[in-house]
C-alpha cells in the first residue's frame, strides 16, 4: 500500500511547515481528502499512526476531512456535487462532466502547533 | 509551564515534492523533444508484451527506450529488451508505484538520449500509481477483456487518471463473453470522452491505430 509513503509525506511537510512557522510540536494535522486522491481515508489514518512513530511527532494528530466529489456541468453551466466517482454526470440535467473542480485534494490545509 | 497552541496554515498538496520533480521532467522532456507515454494496469493485462509490440514497430523510425517498474525481478525488462531498444528496469523493492524522482533517477546518466519516444511500464497495480504524476504526456490504461467489464468501476481514480484506455487481449473477447459495449460504458461514466483502443498482442489488431494517435499526439505536442 501507497498509504505509508503518503503519511510520511504528511509528516515531512509538516516538520517543514512548523519550522517555518517558527517551530513548536506539531499538535495537529488537518487534511482535505478528495474522493480521487487515490487514498483512503481509514488505511491513511491507520498508515500515519505507524509512521508517526518512526519520527519524533508520536503525539501529532491527523485530522483527515473529506471533500466531496464536484464537477463542472457544461450545460447547466454550473458545479455540481456528485453522489460518486463512478458516474461522472450532472445529477440534475444527466449530462457528462468530465472537468472535475474538487475530489482530487490531498492536502495539508493547517496546523496546530504547540510551544 | 503554559503551552500556547498557533494554528497555522498550510494550504500544500501532500505529494508537492513529487509534483515539482514531474514538473520538472515534463519540462525537460518537452524541451529535447521527448513525447513520455506511462502505462498502467493491474497485474498480468498485457503491458509487458503491449509496450514489446510498440517499441518493435517503432525502432526503425524514431529514437526510442523504456523505463520498467518492478517490485522485484527484471523478467520484463529482458523481455522488452528483446525488441532491442535501450530498456531499463528500476526495482521499487516494497514500493508499489513509480515516484518522479525515480524516473529521473533512472534516466540520470543512462545515456539514451536525445529520445523520440520514452515509455514508462508502471509496476502492475491500479491503484498505488493512481497519485504520483511522472512527467509524462500520456498516460495509458490497459485493461484485458478477462479482467471483467467493471474493472473501470473498481477502479475509478486510476482510470480518471488516464489519457488513453487500452482494451488489450481483444482476440480473447469471445472466448470469455466480453460484453464490449458494457466495458466502454463503464469507461465513459469514471473518464467521460476517454479514447479507448482494442488490442491484441498476438493478432496485432489495434496496433496501428495506437501507433497513429501517438504520432499524431507527439507531433502535437513537440515545439516545432
Amino acid at each position: 500500500m501507497h498509504e505509508l509513503s503518503i503519511a510520511l509525506s504528511i509528516l515531512d511537510l509538516a516538520e517543514e511547515q512548523a519550522q517555518l512557522h517558527g517551530g513548536g510540536r506539531v499538535a495537529v494535522i488537518r487534511l482535505q481528502l478528495g474522493p480521487l486522491s487515490g487514498v483512503v481515508k481509514e488505511s491513511l489514518q491507520s498508515a500515519f499512526e505507524l509512521a508517526r512513530e518512526s519520527c519524533s511527532m508520536e503525539d501529532a494528530n491527523l485530522v483527515i476531512e473529506e471533500v466531496p466529489l464536484v464537477s463542472f456541468c457544461p450545460v447547466c453551466q454550473v458545479q455540481r456535487t456528485l453522489a460518486s466517482a463512478r458516474d461522472l454526470c450532472c445529477p440534475e440535467c444527466g449530462a457528462v462532466t468530465p472537468e472535475i473542480v474538487h475530489g482530487r485534494e490531498l492536502e495539508v490545509v493547517s496546523l496546530e502547533l504547540e510551544s | 509551564m503554559i503551552t500556547t497552541t498557533r494554528l497555522v496554515e498550510v494550504r500544500q498538496h501532500v505529494l508537492k515534492h513529487n509534483d515539482v520533480v514531474a514538473r520538472a521532467l515534463r519540462e525537460e522532456f518537452r524541451s529535447n523533444g521527448t513525447f513520455v507515454v506511462s502505462l498502467v494496469s493491474s497485474p498480468g493485462a498485457g503491458k509487458t508484451a503491449f509496450l514489446e509490440k510498440v517499441l518493435r514497430k517503432l525502432r526503425g523510425n524514431y529514437r526510442v527506450a523504456a523505463l520498467v517498474g518492478d517490485l522485484a525481478t527484471d523478467n520484463d525488462a529482458r523481455r522488452l529488451a528483446r525488441s532491442e531498444v535501450p530498456v531499463k528496469q528500476i526495482t521499487t523493492g516494497n514500493v508499489c508505484h513509480l515516484e518522479a524522482a525515480m524516473v529521473r533517477d533512472a534516466l540520470t546518466g543512462w545515456n539514451v538520449e536525445p529520445l523520440d519516444f520514452l515509455f514508462i511500464e508502471n509496476v502492475g497495480n491500479l491503484v498505488c500509481p493512481a497519485s504520483f504524476d511522472l512527467g509524462e504526456n500520456m498516460r495509458l490504461v490497459l485493461f484485458s477483456v478477462t479482467e471483467g467489464e467493471d474493472k473501470p468501476l473498481k477502479y475509478p481514480t486510476i482510470f480518471n487518471t488516464a489519457d488513453v484506455a487500452i482494451l488489450s487481449k481483444i482476440d480473447l473477447a469471445a472466448a470469455v463473453d466480453f460484453d464490449l459495449q458494457a466495458a466502454l460504458k463503464s469507461l465513459q461514466s469514471v473518464r467521460p470522452g476517454i479514447r479507448v483502443i482494442g488490442t491484441s498482442s498476438k493478432t496485432d489488431e489495434g496496433l496501428d491505430e495506437f501507433l497513429e494517435l501517438l504520432y499524431t499526439e507527439r507531433h502535437a505536442n513537440t515545439p516545432s
